[in-house]
């Protein structure tokens, strides 16, 4: 057994995931990092919404919680609130975390909730069929979009750093060894973070988008991704359609939520108590 | 020693739910409940517990629920808009079987309708607001120490049956500053049973009718907890045979504990002739009419139900058996009346007083309608 296999629940397999889905890199890439950070299990909290990504929760080996479409952020926030030395994790998929759940993606972000998110962006609704997302790139072809896509799609770096995220980065499925970096440094930071990991459905936005198969459709994120510097050196139109890699903010002067309710809020109420101030 | 004194309903609701040791609040500001969040927010860091106010009243109840599985005993108050939007995850709560206690200080609707005025507006939206087959505990007082022992026993009902518990309050009485006995601590009963001893990862697993343990997570077993249908282990699972015990489990919990859950309060219905149905602000002008009844020679009675879901069919059946006339009042359209006709025998005569535009009955409204009932 490797290291890692300790975080995953292997009673609860099959996965839903078609074969070839980046769901998979990521459930080990998560696993991966909580090893390497030696965690006990049981002082971790997978939580997830609804969509393919909202299953994978039942496939960590630690607390493990299923929600609601869109509002696994709230549910997280309410139990790192309640709990501020656990872990907490949630798994996101794009229409999860940028459209029904926007407005509590934004508002964690600005409260800077000690919440882990992995925002899995595969720039489609998956399980319900392949629907449009508000993360699918303009012109694409989905079940809902059957002349093409007539919206633009969120930067969700952009977004986040608007609302004063203290952690967001982007990586891809394509790279483990980086991604789990990545994840791993996410965790060790103390507010709140997102990872957005550029997934591939081959099934639901490939299909229809003349990427049939798993390994065109990797070769489509490969080609779309690039380093920061690289991302840098091109001309505003030329980055529209390119999605930049790396860890973009990563500021830890900001304190978390939980920090400043508990170590400033609680006892600035109980002196104002013990004075007997309304 | 308890202490009397004159408080607004909401600040009697905060300071019970504190007293029944919630420790976790999460809510939206809504007119007419915000003082029972700005209460919570004042009190609850001198104590060391939790308060936060979240972006919309899906994100506290969601909070709620996430803090309520991490150990903590839980509450979020609204009004009618806020309580339509909560309603998917009091299904959560339910299909997860999470404990939970949430306040609706009921006003005019339907839409923004009548924020500042009072209406029971809300009866069945709090039972049936949420989708799918669900069971539902709420419980509605009228009286000012009902409100703090309603609220109280709210909480020891979550914590017992893994359940969500409406408290149904009225804008009138969630607004109003009333006389009120806060009793001493240690006089009333606070149910908190916490049972870590799992011993396996069957955290579902129970009989059918049995009260479920508590279960939270950071505490030596990798649980899951679903939204999802789900077998023993909290695993999700459609298969029918497993669907049909759990959906058991969760109902039964609630239907063979009713004689602790029901509580109603009779006045006057020995030999009365006519039984006057109420609840809430509604049952505070009945009792004043069916006691002037009284002084006039009319038998009148009052049967005001506390818990209001599950509906008290039983109790009042009984009464039924004898009282051959039932006046419903409400401050709707009809919508408890309705309760009272599925469960009345044929050979009851049924009379209702309605009114949804604002203003509470007064007495002698009531009084002129049981006259007219029983003439």
């Amino acid at each position: 057994m490797r290291d890692y296999e300790k975080y995953i629940r292997y009673r609860t397999f099959p996965t839903p995931w078609c074969p070839g889905c980046g769901d998979g890199v990521i459930l080990k890439s998560i696993a991966m990092a909580f090893a390497e950070l030696k965690l006990d299990p049981d002082e971790i909290v997978v939580v997830a919404g609804i969509g393919c990504s909202g299953r994978m929760p039942t496939f960590f080996n630690t607390n493990t919680l299923h929600t609601t479409h869109g509002r696994a952020l709230t549910f997280a926030t309410g139990i790192k609130l309640a709990k501020p030395e656990k872990l907490v994790v949630v798994i996101s998929g794009d229409g999860d975390a940028t459209a029904i759940g926007g407005n509590h993606l934004i508002h964690a972000a600005r409260r800077n909730i000690g919440v882990k998110m992995i925002l899995i962006n595969n720039g489609i609704y998956g399980m319900t069929g392949g629907q449009v997302s508000p993360l699918t790139p303009p012109k694409f072809f989905t079940e809902t979009t059957p002349y093409g896509n007539i919206e633009p799609h969120f930067n969700v770096r952009k977004l986040l750093t608007a609302a004063e995220a203290t952690f967001v980065a982007r990586e891809t499925i394509n790279r483990l060894a980086q991604l789990k970096q990545v994840i791993k440094k996410s965790f060790q930071h103390k507010g709140f973070s997102v990872v957005e990991v550029m997934s591939n459905c081959h099934v639901n936005l490939g299909r229809r988008n003349k990427m049939k198969s798993p390994l065109v459709m990797t070769k489509y994120i490969r080609d779309i991704t690039m380093n920061m510097a690289d991302f840098e050196k091109l001309s505003p139109e030329e980055q529209a359609p390119k999605y930049p890699l790396g860890i973009f903010e990563q500021n830890s002067a900001r304190l978390e939520y939980t920090d400043l309710y508990y170590n400033h809020i609680v006892p600035v109420a109980q002196q104002a108590g013990a004075k007997g101030e309304k | 020693m308890s202490q009397r004194k004159v408080l607004q309903g909401n600040i009697i609701v905060a300071k019970a739910a504190l007293a029944a040791g919630c420790d976790f609040f999460a809510g939206y500001p809504i007119t007419p409940s915000s003082e029972i969040a700005q209460y919570m927010s004042k009190e609850m860091p001198k104590m060391e517990r939790a308060f936060i106010q979240m972006e919309d009243e899906i994100a506290s109840l969601g909070a709620c629920i996430g803090a309520s599985l991490a150990g903590k005993k839980t509450m979020t108050a609204t009004s009618g808009p806020g309580f339509s939007l909560m309603q998917e995850h009091v299904g959560m709560a339910v299909m997860a079987e999470v404990p939970v206690v949430i306040v609706n200080v009921m006003r005019g609707g339907p839409s923004t309708g009548m924020p500042t005025k009072p209406a029971q507006a809300d009866m069945m939206q709090a039972r049936w607001g949420t989708h799918g087959d669900h069971p539902i505990i709420a419980v509605y007082p009228a009286f000012s120490e009902e409100i703090f022992s309603e609220t109280v026993r709210a909480f020891n009902m979550a914590e017992k049956y893994w359940n969500p518990v409406i408290l149904l309050l009225d804008e009138v009485l969630g607004k109003a500053h009333m006389d009120v006995e806060i009793p001493e601590p240690g006089s009333y009963e606070v149910y908190w049973e916490k049972t870590h001893q799992i011993v396996d990862l069957n955290i579902y697993d129970r009989k059918i009718g049995e009260n479920p343990p508590r279960i939270d997570f950071f505490h030596g077993y990798p649980i899951h907890i679903d939204g999802l249908e789900h077998d023993a282990h909290g695993w999700p699972s459609f298969d029918a045979k497993t669907v049909d015990k759990m959906q058991k489990l969760r109902m039964q919990k609630i239907y063979q504990n009713l004689d602790d859950i029901i509580k109603y309060k009779e006045y006057f219905l020995d030999d009365a002739e006519v039984i006057v149905f109420s609840f809430g602000i509604s049952a505070r002008s009945a009792l004043a009419a069916v006691k002037t009844a009284r002084e006039q020679g009319i038998k009148a009675g009052l049967f005001q139900a506390l818990t209001i879901w599950p509906f008290p069919r039983a109790a009042l059946q009984e009464k039924f058996q004898k009282i051959k006339k039932v006046l419903t009042v409400e401050m709707n359209m009809g919508q408890m009346k309705y309760e009272v006709e599925r469960i009345a025998p044929g050979d009851v005569e049924k009379q209702t007083l309605l009114r949804a535009n604002g203003m509470p009955f007064s007495p002698d409204e009531v009084l002129n309608a049981i006259k007219e009932f029983v003439k």
